[in-house]
């Protein structure tokens, strides 16, 4: 009996022997989370190679990492912030940046001890607050006019061009619009992202510069809007909504009935494997200026985090460094921020299309949504009114003037 | 019987399960509800703000909340007429003794014991505009239907179509209970009278099933403010705003622009709503309701 239990202590000291070593290791190492989005539906093996690739240079950082779908991400985020359970490094756009940042729920970074030399300045900026880095960029996209070479054949019309303005592309979607009824020439979405981009390229704007009021109504923005609004309803070039009979935009494109579509650069993926037709595209006609979206992903850090340098790291470490940049263009993963001579040119080597320097040109022409903290909410209401423009329920007038009315009377502070 | 203290925290004891359950899971929220509707929170920015009454003037003053009882309105004007007149329909039918009656009877209750959630995507489908079965078979007698869920004028059409559906079987067995419990001699001394059997259920069936009628009546308004899983699913509030409608706007107040405290405020307004109505009732009732 003696020697059972004397047998079974030191098989039992044995085990612990065992785990003792892995154990003294384990704190040495720091652990931090990692939740995010945009690697949701694709791009989970390029993430896990971008942490095998800093674990490399960071062997002592663990990283866990959990991914969840974007309909769910932001509730979710929000919930564990408000429970004190944040993670270290967590995702966020651009227009819900300004929120976590304004609420204090994310850190000014200390980017002296980390490199971030070779992350495109302008969306370094984007993240900045009063000159303060809060976030570190990963990716970000434009938009662009893709076209049709096949649709733009057959009308005898020219390919765009850099300096085309809203009335060539009028005229070359007049044309192409005349091939057949079922055949359009341009579509430009009519809601509110598309609206502050628009108004831009004539010279409006939502807010005045310092941003206190609306100027939703102002003459530069109901002439834009009146534009946008005859080409579905006037010259027709741009289907309604009975026309288009419940397609997506996309679609249309791709079944080659659509000369022109002014979209994301992350249509490109998608355009190249299902279009049998030839397509390229330009920098965006604007109608008195060039003006193009800019969106953009960063990742923070927690305010609450406990490990604020091994996150900064690694924040870093996935925005600025040209291993993780280069994982990110080969995979075709949005445009990555360090935009190294290598990421660049493994960037331009994918066609179609064969104009990528217009994705770079764009980057010249950058508009951003007013940085509000309700952007979203201010999206919605403004699209009701839009929508009733786009009815012809409400001259374009009509609908800023109410637009303006109801969003001024619920957000002013 | 006189209860003694100790039989008191007996009959605690007892209750304690489900009094915990409801402090925990009702009482609890609503207090705190009633709290946040008079702060500003938007749950990552730390502790409420004590606002006062602020979250209530700006949904009174704002478009927002007059196009939402608009909506609610509409879809009140079109299902409450609508699930009265099919289900007492069916009601009657129920009553009288066809052969299958029994096979129909669960079939209509199908839809009842479906889930909202699982009913409305399988409508959204059938509802789509180009691609849906309901335009697929309107086409095969000429007509061309609308885009259901994307129509400004038909949104809310559909929301109701589709609420009748799953109400039907319900209020439908409801009513029909309401017959059964109608005296058959009151029937048999009318036919002895001679009367047609319009009057009959003109003045005999609908007068005694006023109770039955009022219940009805109560419990579809009610719902009708409560109006939620269809409109989260079908259209999300679109197109346009057209179906929007109060608890649809808390949610998104609440989960999607994190404002719990405007979406409390929401939700307390919603509240007096129906108890005001169904006050108001009560005191209505009593001019048309016949007990016998």
């Amino acid at each position: 009996m003696i020697k059972k239990i004397i047998l079974l202590l030191s098989f039992v000291l044995l085990m612990a022997g065992c785990s003792s070593t892995p154990q003294v290791d384990v704190k040495e190492k720091e652990t931090i989370t990692f939740l995010n989005y945009s690697s949701n539906g694709g791009q989970e093996a390029t993430l896990t190679a971008m942490v095998e690739a800093f674990n490399v240079a960071y062997p002592d950082i663990i990283v866990e990492v959990e991914t969840l779908g974007y309909a769910d991400y932001f509730t979710q985020l929000a919930t564990r912030v408000a429970g004190g359970s944040a993670p270290d490094v967590f995702e966020l756009n651009i227009e819900n940046f300004r929120a976590y940042a304004d609420k204090g729920a994310i850190a000014k970074l200390d980017t002296s001890s980390v490199d971030i030399s070779q992350i495109y300045p302008k969306t370094l900026t984007a993240f900045q607050i009063a000159g303060e880095q809060y976030g570190l960029p990963t990716k970000f996209s434009n938009v662009v006019l893709i076209y049709n070479k096949d649709l733009f054949d057959q009308a005898g019309v020219e390919y765009p061009t850099a300096d085309w303005t809203w009335e060539d592309e009028l005229a070359a979607a007049e044309k192409i619009r005349a091939l057949g009824d079922d055949i359009y020439g341009i579509f430009r979405p009519i809601q509110t992202w598309e609206f502050y981009k628009t108004v831009a390229q004539n010279g409006g704007s939502m807010m005045n510069a310092d941003q206190t009021t609306f100027t939703l109504n102002s003459s530069e923005n109901v002439e834009a809007l009146s534009m946008m609004v005859a080409r579905i309803n006037d010259s027709n070039v741009t289907p309604n909504a009975e026309q288009m009979g419940g397609m997506g935009d996309w679609d249309l494109f791709k079944s080659g009935r659509l000369g022109m579509i002014v979209t994301g650069i992350w249509a490109f993926g998608d355009f190249s494997a299902n279009c049998d037709f030839d397509w390229d595209i330009a920098v965006e006609p604007g109608i008195k200026v060039n003006a193009t979206h800019f969106f953009s992903d960063a990742l923070v850090v927690s305010s609450d985090s406990k490990v604020h340098d091994a996150a900064t790291k690694f924040a870093a470490f996935i925005s600025g460094s040209g291993e993780a940049a280069l994982l990110r263009a080969n995979a075709n993963w949005d445009l990555p921020v360090a935009l190294t001579d290598e990421v660049e040119a493994a960037y331009m080597a994918i066609t179609p299309p064969a104009n990528k320097q217009a994705v770079f040109d764009s980057l010249n022409h950058l508009v951003m949504p007013p940085s509000l903290e309700y952007f979203n909410m201010v999206a919605d209401e403004l699209q009701i009114y839009l929508g009733k423009a786009v009815s012809g329920e409400l001259t374009a007038q009509e609908a800023l003037d109410q637009a303006q009315a109801s969003v001024s009377s619920k957000f002013s502070k | 019987m006189k209860t003694t203290t100790q039989s008191k925290w007996i009959i605690l004891l007892f209750l304690a399960p489900s009094l915990l359950g409801f402090i925990v899971f009702s009482l609890i929220p609503i207090v705190s509800a009633l709290y946040l509707s008079f702060t500003s929170w938007d749950v990552i920015g730390g502790a409420p703000e004590f606002i006062g009454l602020k979250n209530y003037a700006s949904i009174l003053f704002s478009a927002e909340f007059y196009r939402v009882i608009l909506n609610t309105l509409k879809y009140i004007s079109l299902y409450i007429p609508g699930i009265i007149v099919s289900s007492l329909f069916v009601a009657i039918m129920f009553d009288r003794d066809i052969k299958g009656i029994g096979l129909f009877r669960v079939l209509l209750f199908i839809p009842v014991l479906t889930s909202w959630v699982a009913g409305s995507i399988i409508w959204r489908s059938v509802l789509s505009g180009q691609y849906g079965l309901m335009n697929n078979l309107l086409a095969i007698v000429n007509i061309d239907g609308p885009s259901w869920l994307t129509d400004k004028s038909w949104a809310m059409i559909a929301i109701v179509m589709v609420s009748i559906w799953k109400d039907l079987g319900f209020f439908s067995l409801i009513l029909f209970g309401g017959l059964r419990g109608i005296d058959r001699s009151i029937y048999e001394a009318a036919r002895i009278d001679g009367a047609s059997s319009l009057k009959v259920i003109t003045r005999i069936t609908l007068p005694l099933l006023t109770p039955t009628l009022f219940f009805v009546l109560i419990t579809t308004l009610v719902n009708s403010f409560q109006l939620f899983p269809q409109i989260m699913v079908m259209t999300g509030g679109g197109p346009d705003g057209a179906t929007q409608v109060m608890v649809e706007r808390i949610y998104t107040y609440g989960f999607r622009y994190f404002q719990m405290g405007y979406a409390s405020a929401l939700a307390i307004i919603l509240l007096i709503i129906i108890v005001t109505i169904t006050l108001i009732q009560l005191v209505l009732q009593k001019k048309w309701v016949y007990y016998e």
